[in-house]
Formats: structure tokens, sequence, C-alpha cells
């Protein structure tokens, strides 16, 4: 994905990433990143929480408008409400993709 | 506070994540120069989001036939956008499914256009499948180039992508 967003900016359309992996965005190079904390599948926060989602949306409009140089990064600080053992379960597909059963095949899974 | 990229995600896939090197480096940079009240507003979702009315799922099968590869295409979601099918193999389905604007926040930026903190809903958005194969070809030739022209034809103002 900040490839595409890269791609897009490129092309004279800006672009703001949310994402999960605000680490992997910067490394990538991404124009505007805004960061949440939350399990994968959730980058504006849960369900039928209004809030939490216009708490994610606006800052997103404030990088997108406001951000004066590339590179920016704005981390919210908001705390998943739901403990992670179990939100790092429940965001996982019912078994595992195609990709990570190869890799569990291959053992090129470095389990710990 | 800064955001622990890795909180959630399971410890064996980390090195895959650090070990990930850039497409590019330069500083690309389109300046945002208009109001955001001013401005239309697009999203891209990677959720894997099609309507299921009216459009084909992404290609599962052969992603399960084979686990390299992923379906480069995409979706154009209008902002009216009626029931929604998900195809990824690589996360639940279950909240995105009980309330799409967690992924896909259509209500949330329609409401935003209402309060006048944007502009206006772009009048379409896109969907893609976020897990892709490593050389980014499909995305690269064929699918970039058609969210640009689209985003272009629409005259976008900005454009608000969250993986999934």
């Amino acid at each position: 994905m900040p490839v595409l967003a890269r791609w897009i900016e490129a092309a004279g359309i800006p672009t703001v990433l949310v994402t999960m992996m605000p680490d992997l965005a910067t490394k990538l190079f991404t124009p505007r990143t805004v960061g949440v904390e939350f399990p994968f599948g959730h980058p504006f926060g849960l369900p039928h929480d209004t809030a939490m989602q216009n708490r994610v949306l606006d800052e997103a409009f404030h990088v997108l408008a406001g951000a004066d140089r590339f590179g920016t990064r704005v981390d919210i600080d908001l705390e998943w409400p739901i403990p992670r053992k179990d939100a790092y379960k429940a965001w996982q597909p019912p078994e595992p993709s195609p990709i990570v059963k190869l890799w569990i095949e291959r053992e090129m899974l470095n389990r710990q | 506070m800064i955001v622990d990229s890795y909180r959630f995600l399971p410890r064996s896939f980390r090195p895959i994540y650090e070990n990930v090197r850039p497409d590019g480096t330069d500083p690309v940079w389109a300046p945002f120069e208009k109001r955001l009240s001013d401005s239309r507003i697009a999203l891209l979702t990677s959720s894997g989001m099609f309507l299921e009315d009216s459009q084909e799922s992404f290609d599962l099968d052969r992603e399960r036939a084979e686990p390299t590869w992923g379906d480069p295409s995409f979706r154009t979601i209008p902002a009216q956008m009626g029931a929604i099918g998900l195809a990824h193999l690589h996360i639940s389905y279950d909240d995105i499914l009980d309330d799409p604007n967690i992924a896909f926040p259509i209500d949330r930026l329609t409401e935003a256009a209402a309060g006048g903190r944007i502009g206006e809903v772009a009048p379409r958005h896109i969907s893609v499948m976020g897990f892709q194969e490593k050389s980014l070809e499909g995305w690269r030739k064929l699918t970039a180039p058609g969210i640009i022209e689209l985003l272009h034809r629409d005259e976008v103002d900005g454009l608000i992508l969250a993986p999934v």
C-alpha cells in the first residue's frame, strides 16, 4: 500500500495512509502517514464506534491537508479497548492464508 | 505516543516486514492546495471489498493454488454502495461485515461533507486486495494507472488509503 500511495502522489494527487504499521510506511517512503495501534483489519477503529472512527478520519484530514513536508507521520494516541490477546486472535482469518501455510510447510517461519 | 507497529503481528512474521525494501526513495509530493472544506475526498481500502450484487469477487481460488500470487485488480465502489462482500484470505471478515466503516469509512466521510469539514465525497472510491506478488507488476502496470485515471477524471483533491 505505501507503494500505491507513492505512485498516486507522483501522479499529482495528495495522499495520506492510515495504517497499523507506520514503521513500515516510513521505511517505504510514504508521503503522509497516520499511525494507529489497532489490530489488523481495523484502521478506523471499532465497529459502530463513530467517535473513534471520526477521531482517526479527522486526523487523516488534518495530515492530508496540513502536512508541509514529505514523510510526515502522526501517530494517534488511542489504546485499543480490548485485551491484546483477545484482539490478536480476533483479527486473524479462520485458517492460515495460503502464503502462511506455505511458509509453515517450508519451515520458513522462525517459531518462537 | 509512538505506535508499536508490531503489537498485533505474530512474532514470527516480523522479519518479513523488517526485510521489506522500498520501491523508490525519492520524495514524491503533491501539495494539498485547496481548503479542506472545498475539497473532494476519495477513499481506498485494501480489504478486498466488492459490490455483492454487481461485481465479481477477487480471485481467491488462484491465490489458494498459487500462494505467492494475489489478485492485482481493483473495484470501483460508489459512494452509495449497497451490500458488500469481502475477499481477503489474510484477515477475519467479522468486524468489517458488521461495520464496513472500520476499513472504509464512507458513512463518516459523508457526514464530514454534510457538516462542512470537507467539501464533498468523491463519486467513486477504490478497493484492492492487499496481498500482492512481490514484484507488484500487476499493480504497477494496470491497477495504479487505472486508479490514477479514475481519480483524475473525478477531479479528486485528496485520497485516504487504508490498508487492512
